[in-house]
Formats: structure tokens, sequence, C-alpha cells
């Protein structure tokens, strides 16, 4: 199923939760939504799903007006933060719920379930109640039900949040893998960006209400869009104005420069650069030794800079100088904002020269 | 038990469609709730006024100031004077005890602090009377030494310390089980010592529920019927306090005069409502403020992102 | 005991001996009183009063009031409190603080008030009475009695936990399709099935004891409206110790077994709720 929001905006009295979003996520996608707390991404999954009503816009399934129909009639299937398992039934009965709703037989009420038992990795504990499940296996039995009826969209409002960290990962991988293999068109609300970035076919990056950027997590990644696109996702340092950066004199001034770990080289003073001018002079602050890299603190161009350094190299102290060669600055003016590269390092003059 | 405890009565969000029965529904079922709270509660509390009433605002205060009603009023009056505060001693020590030290049998403790809430009050009364009643037990010694306690105040005491014991104890218990005893012991860290711990850092922070508590106590205390009918002995402006009054005169068809005492016990019961609407209202205020600070901290984190 | 630790804070010694002391002296040492004289009675002494059909009578009239005044408070009380939790209306506020007039409220003054009301000449009374419908001085009064007297019990049992119901459950059901009805028939009731069996306990309980607000309404006609806790008095203004005890003895095992089941009820209803 398509999802189409158009315009989408929610006010609860003077309170902006939603404000202006529109986007489009194909049919089969596995789309995230993601953002601070407080930035209406959970807000926008329970209008998609009627369990909220939109202030004003539009929400389109298949190019079908949704804004007046109930939620029992979208056909959708909802994955609850807390999971809402009902307590009182059994793992098969909750997965059975919808299709009781249905009117199937029982036959095919059984069979159902035990298939979706076996997808989930929950065969054998069909009759156990919720809370004599793990974390994890609630949540499988959560999307287990909402599977069960067949609906055309899968909604889930951070299906992680409330599992160890050490399963997350693997629920992670399992969910994504599942959601493919089902072609199910699925939308998810995280505020984990390493989540998003690691499930989502593509994301939905919100903000005090307002669509940030939609795209896949690379594109994302290598063209944000705003400072706090950039900010929000992968690591970065934002310097004020580009333009004050060796090797970057020639850009317009007072553009804004996102400067991520891997932009960034350093060199010993005794192994100085090529074109030694490309580079600022820098201070070692602090090393933390992050398994295959170093990562490391310096201070340079007033500054302070992520760089992670292959342990092949040689060892910095704290303290020593280096040189620090941005090799390039990802720039930002009002909405957009494109990649520069360092013009002295590949300033061919000192050839003829 | 549950329904002595501070209900918490946070304020929800206006209930969203898909959650809402029709319009219709609601109004059939906010209709039934309301008819039948009004012929349950509110028309047997008009009754007892307007029967007061009946005969005029001089016949209403001449019942209450007759000598009989002045004796009963007395009794009652120093019938609760020695029970709550002998109770409220009892519910703040048991409290203190349960909620700050962990000992085996706690449950059973909570549990037998209960009971008089599953005794019937006649009974309650018959056990003083097998006790002290002149074929009780300890009767004959009682009677050698001409002491009096069935059918006198001693006996009215008991059997009203009975019926209320636990109502100041159960009011306290889960206030302070919530408050943790971090404070406590932080106190006590800095050299405090037991009493000042408990009036400088305890006493604050309870005030309101123990006020409650006093207040449903002395209403119990001084409305208990069943318990004291049974060891009162109805002797009239000696052993009568203001229930067994009511009794008497309502046994002699004098129904204004016995509506009119009814009616300050009607009031006594309004006054106690009124202090717990006004206790839940400053819990249901402190803990507003508690989530205001919350959602500022949540504004303030999200602020941070920028 | 887990925690071996020395305990910090001071008093445990004084408070605990305090409320054991008081504690006993109250109410542990008089009610044994009860069973120990039960216990002076002799076999057929005990079964002669008990099985005496005065006293059947009397306690099968208790048992039935009782258990009809819970049912009706489970109902109405569950209803009541929907309504205040999940409804906004004038006057809500005031009903609200309303419920807890039985626990305030002397139960004579509540006996004599209701009398007053359903007694054939009363206000509610003579609505019925042409109709043939007796109301005071018979087991419908006593019922009604009982239900003025137990509703708060169901209605503060269920209310927290409507107000603690997270919305997502009535959620999840709707976005299964499930309508309106049967979500709150399949899903909310369930949920509120524990506290409102304790509500319900705890009302029928209160009735088999209630003493004050039923001797009014009820006639105390011997046979036909006269309740167990009533019997009691009266025996023991004949006194007739004996008789009272053993009465008094059966009805305290019955209250006592319900102070059992309600703690049950309560600890597996925390249980179950505890997981998220």
């Amino acid at each position: 199923m398509e999802v189409r929001v158009d315009q989408l905006s929610k006010a609860y009295g003077g309170f902006h939760a939603v404000e202006d979003v529109s986007f489009r996520i194909g049919s089969g996608k596995l789309a995230g939504l993601l953002g601070p707390s407080g930035s209406g991404k959970t807000t926008i999954l329970r209008m998609l799903a009627g369990l909220e009503q939109p202030s004003s816009g539009d929400v389109y399934f298949d190019g079908r007006r949704m804004n007046d129909v109930r939620p029992q009639q979208r056909g959708i299937g909802f994955v609850f933060q807390n999971y809402a398992l009902f307590r009182h039934m059994t793992v098969a009965d909750n997965i059975a719920f919808g299709l009781a709703v249905q009117r199937k037989s029982r036959t095919d009420i059984r069979r159902k379930v035990e298939e979706l038992l076996e997808l989930t990795g929950l065969a054998g504990l069909g009759s156990r109640l919720p809370h004599q499940l793990s974390g994890g296996q609630r949540q499988r039995v959560a999307f287990a039900r909402a599977l069960a009826p067949e609906p055309g969209l899968l909604l889930l409002d951070e299906p992680f949040a409330a599992i160890d960290a050490k399963i997350r990962k693997e629920l992670r991988a399992w969910l994504k893998e599942t959601i493919g293999r089902l072609g199910i068109t699925s939308l998810f609300v995280t505020h984990d960006q390493e989540e998003a970035v690691e499930v989502a076919d593509e994301i939905v990056i919100l903000h005090r209400g307002r669509l940030e950027q939609h795209g896949t997590p690379e594109a994302i990644y290598r063209e944000p869009q705003s400072p706090f696109v950039a900010g929000f996702i992968g690591e970065s340092t934002i310097v004020p104005d580009a333009s004050s950066l060796r090797g970057f004199e020639e850009e317009a001034e007072h553009h804004q420069g996102l400067i991520r770990p891997e932009y960034v080289e350093l060199f010993k003073t005794n192994r100085p650069p090529a074109v030694r001018s490309a580079a600022e002079e820098g201070v070692v602050r602090r090393q933390f030794f992050r398994g295959s890299f170093w990562e490391v603190e310096v201070e340079a161009a007033g500054a302070q800079l992520t760089v992670h350094r292959p342990l092949e190299q040689e060892p910095l102290e704290p303290g020593e100088p280096v040189h620090v060669l941005i090799h390039r600055v990802y720039l930002f003016r009002g909405g957009t904002g494109r990649m520069a590269e360092n013009r002295r390092k590949t300033d061919p003059m000192p050839v003829y020269l | 038990m549950a329904s002595i405890a501070l209900g918490p009565a946070a304020e929800s969000r206006e209930t969203p469609a898909h959650l809402n029965e029709p319009a219709w529904v609601r109004v059939l079922l906010i209709g039934l709730a309301v008819l039948f709270l009004t012929l349950i509660l509110l028309v047997p509390l008009a009754a007892v006024f307007a029967e007061a009433f009946k005969k005029g605002a001089a016949v209403y205060l001449q019942s209450l100031t007759s000598k009989d009603a002045l004796a009963a009023i007395r009794l009652t009056l120093a019938v609760a004077a020695i029970a709550v505060p002998l109770n409220v001693l009892f519910g703040v020590s048991a409290a203190w005890a349960v909620t700050k030290f962990r000992f085996r049998g706690k449950q059973l403790f909570l549990t037998l602090t209960d009971l008089p809430f599953a005794v019937s009050p006649v009974i309650a009364g018959l056990v003083f009377i097998l006790l002290f009643g002149s074929r009780g037990w300890l009767g004959p010694f009682l009677a050698e030494h001409d002491l009096k306690i069935v059918f006198a105040l001693p006996g009215i005491v008991l059997s009203t310390l009975f019926v209320t014991f636990p109502f100041v104890a159960r009011e306290l218990i889960p206030l302070m089980e919530a408050q943790g005893k971090d404070e406590e012991e932080a106190a006590v860290s800095l050299g405090a010592g037991g009493w000042r711990v408990f009036f400088r850092v305890t006493l604050p922070g309870i005030k309101w529920g123990l006020l409650y508590g006093i207040i449903l106590c002395n209403a119990r205390a001084m409305g208990e019927f069943g318990a004291v009918s049974v060891v009162s002995g109805h002797i009239r402006g000696r052993t009568n306090t203001l229930p067994l009054h009511v009794e008497i005169l309502y046994n002699e068809y004098q129904f204004a005069a016995a509506f009119a005492a009814a009616s300050l016990l009607v009031l006594l019961a309004l006054v106690t409502l009124a202090v717990k609407s006004f206790v839940e209202w400053r819990h249901r205020r402190h803990a507003d403020a508690l989530a205001a600070r919350e959602r500022q901290g949540a504004l303030r984190e999200e602020a941070a992102w920028r | 005991m887990r925690n071996t630790s020395k305990r910090l804070l001071p008093g445990f010694g004084l408070t605990m001996g305090f409320s054991l002391l008081y504690l006993s002296l109250l109410v542990l040492i008089p009610l044994s009183a009860v069973f120990l004289k039960a216990a002076t009675l002799s076999w057929d002494q005990f079964w002669q009063t008990v099985l005496n059909p005065r006293v059947l009578a009397s306690f099968r009239l208790t048992f039935l009031t009782s258990l009809g005044a819970a049912a009706v408070n489970a109902v109405f009380g569950l209803l009541v409190a929907w309504v205040l939790v999940r409804y906004r209306f004038p006057g809500r506020r005031f009903l609200d603080g309303l419920i807890d007039i039985p626990f305030a409220l002397p139960t004579a003054v509540a006996g004599i008030a209701l009398t007053t009301l359903y007694a054939d000449s009363g206000w509610i009374g003579a609505l019925f009475a042409p109709l043939g419908i007796k109301l005071a001085y018979t087991p419908i009064g006593i019922t009604i009695a009982l239900v003025f007297i137990g509703l708060p019990f169901v209605v503060r049992t269920v209310q927290p936990v409507l107000q603690e119901l997270d919305h997502s459950f009535e959620e999840a059901s709707a976005c299964l399709g499930a309508s309106r009805t049967r979500t709150l028939w399949k899903v909310v009731l369930p949920e509120l099935l524990p506290a409102l069996l304790t509500g319900f306990a705890l009302a029928f309980a209160r009735g088999l004891g209630e003493y004050g607000s039923v001797v009014f309404i009820s006639g105390n006609m011997p046979m036909k409206t006269e309740i167990a806790p009533l019997l009691i008095m009266t025996k023991l203004e004949q006194f007739d110790y004996a008789g009272a005890t053993a009465i008094a003895a059966v009805l305290l095992v019955l209250s006592f077994l319900l102070l059992f089941v309600i703690n049950g009820l309560q600890r597996r209803a925390n249980r179950v709720q505890r997981q998220a």
C-alpha cells in the first residue's frame, strides 16, 4: 500500500505538534520517522492509524483519502511502544484477536496463528500469558498480532525502545528481514538515528513538528539539508564560517560548514602533508581507543574537531601539535547544501613553479 | 483498604472519538449513574434535613438543646477526644514500623490491622461484653472492685477504639510507602535523632494525609452505632452517644427530634468529605507541579538537540 | 530476611512494640475471646444454636441480601466508576466527592433516612406502594440499605484501576478491527475484573456484618426480616452469651474467609498488573 501525507497539521490548543508535513512512502517500503522527543513523529503515526484526527491536511492510502475512515476500517497493523498485549489472553488468543473480529472459521484462525507463531519464532509458546514472556518475545507477539489480519500498512511506535540493548540489535535485523520478506509497507517511529539508519529503506526526519528532510539514509548522510539533520545523523562539528578555514577561503562568507570525522586527516609535525599550506595547525586534546581506530579530539581553526585515526598510523599524545588537513566541508546556505573540496590541496600552482 | 487511600484523580485529556461511545450511549450512562447516585446517596441526605425542619426551626433548635441531646453530644465528644488521639498514636507508630523497616510477618501484621474492617460492629461490642460484662470473664473481678466498664464510658471508648483503629494507619501507610525513607536516612546520617527526624522530615510530608486520617477516624468515632449500641446499655443522659440518641428518639416516633440530631451527624460527614476533597486537591496540585517540572525538563532536553 | 545489615533509622523497637501491644490488647485478645467462648460450648449446644430455624433464617437472609446488594453494587459501581473516570459532565466532581458519604455518615443516620424514604409514605416508597410493592420492612429494603453501605467499596476499587488503564489496550483493539462494544467487553472488562471482584467481595463482607443502617429499614420480623447481627443483639439482651457467641463465631469465620479471598485477589491482580 502506498501512503501519502499531504500538508498534515495537528495542534493541541496553541501547541503545534505537527505542522504542514507532506511525504510519500512507496508500496512495500520500510520507512523510519526519526526525530527527537516532541518532534511530532508519534503524532503523525497515530494520525495515519486514525487514532488522532488531523487539524488540517489529508492522509491517503493508495490514493484514497482516509481522514474520515475509523481505525477499525483502515486495514492497518499497529505495534504499540508498550506492546499493549491483552494481559488476560494467551499469546495465541492475542494473535487470534483480529482474526476473530473478522469472523474467520476456527480452523482458519488456528492455522494462521500457528503460521505466525512459526514466523515470529514463538512456536510452542502459544499457550503462555504475556507476563510469562521476555521483552523481546512480547515484541514479537505484538508484531504477530498486528500482522494477523493481513494489514496493508504496518505502523510501529518505538518498537525497540523497551528492549535490552543486547537483544535490540538482533531484533532490528530480524524485523527488517521479516518485513522485507512479507513485502508489507511499514513505518516505524524512532528517536535513535543509528536504528533508523540501520533498519529503514528511507528516513523522514522531523524537528519541532516540521519535516526537515526525507530520503534514503545514505542521501541524508551525504547531503544533509540543514544543520539540524547534519547534527542528527552521524558525528559532526559545525563551524560558523567555513571561509575562515584553510583551503576554503574562496567560498562565500558566512556559510556554516559541517565537518565529519572522515573529512579530516591528521599529520605528525615530522611528517607533514604534501601541501603543507592546505592544513591547519592544531593541538591534540584527547584521544580514545575505539577498538578498530583512535578517536582523536583536536583543536584547530578555533573549533573542536573529531577525527578517526587508523591504528596502523603512529599514535599521538595529548598536547601534541599536529597538522590538520580538512579534505572537504559540507556547506549550508538556507535550506540547501553542497560539498566543497579543499582547494589548496589540489591547487596545481606549485607544480608549475 | 483501597477505599481510604487518596485516589489518584489526574485529569486525562479529552477522550478521542475512537475510544468513546456514541453520544446517546454516553448520555444514557451518565443519566443512569446520576439517577442511581441521586436515589441512593443524595435524596437520603436531603431527607434528613427535610424531616429535621418539618416542624420548623424552633422545634429543630429545641431538640438540639434538650437536656438529653446535650448530654449525648457531650458524651460523643468525650469518646472521640479519648479514642482519636490513641488511634493516631497507633496509626503513626504502626506506619513508621511498617514503612521504614523490613521485617518478617509484615503482611500478616497488615492483615491483622485490617481485621476490624471485616468484623461486624455488633461483634466488636460483643467481645467486650464477653470480657467485661457482668457474666463475662472479668465480670466478677470488676464487680468486686466496683469498676464499671460495660454500660459505662470505658466500654463505649473501648468498642469505639476497636472499630476505628485501622483508619489512621491505613491512610498513612500507602503515603509513607510512596515517600520512601531516603530523606529520613539522610537526616539520620547528618546526626539527627529519631524524634527530630520524625517531626522535621517525615511529618511535613504526611501532614495532610494524617489530617484526613484523623478527620475520618473522628467521623467514625462520633458516628459508631452498632458496637456502641451493644455496650452502652442505652442509659439516657448517661451512656447515650449521639447516634444512640437518634435511635431512641426515632423508636419513640419523635421523628423531627431524631432527624435534628441526625442532621448534626450529616454535617460532620460533609465536613469530613470536604476535608478529603481538599487534601486530594492538594495532592493533585503537588503531582501537577511535579509533572510540569518534568515537562520543562523534556523541553530543555529537546532544546539541547538544536 | 534479605536485609541483614544494621537498621539505619531508629525507633523500630518502640513503634513495633507499641503497635503490637495495642493491636493485641484491643483487637486480638478480645477477638479470641469469641472463639474461646465458643469453644466452651459443647458441639450439641453449638449446633443447636446455629441450626435453630430462626437463626438459620437470619443467616440465609443476611447472606442473600448481602450477595444481592454486592451484585447491584458491582453493576452500578462499575457504571459509576466508568462515568466518573471517562466522561466529562457538569457536577462530576461533586458526585465523585459524594461517593464516600457511606464511609463518613453514621450508619444509624443512613438507616433512619433510608427507612423514611422507602417506607410506603416516603418520597420514594410512595411511588411503589400503589403498585403493591413494599420496599421498607422487606428483604428489598435491607438490600437497599446494604447497597448504600457497599457502594464506595466497588467504586473506589475500580476507579483507580480504570484511571491507570492505558488507552493503548483499547487502541490496539480498535486497530485490530474490533467494534467499540467488542473492545469494552473483551478487552476493558477483563482488565477491570480483578478490581471489580475485590470490590464485590469487600461490599459483600461489609454487608454480612452491617447493623446500623439495616435495623431500621428491616422491620426485624423473626424468620422474615431479621438479620444475623440483630439476632446477636437480641441474644445478648436476653443474657444468652453462648447463643450470641455461636452466631458471632459463624459470622467471623465467614468474614475471615472473605478477607482471605480478597487478599488473594489483590495479590493476583498486582502480579499480573506489574508486567509492562
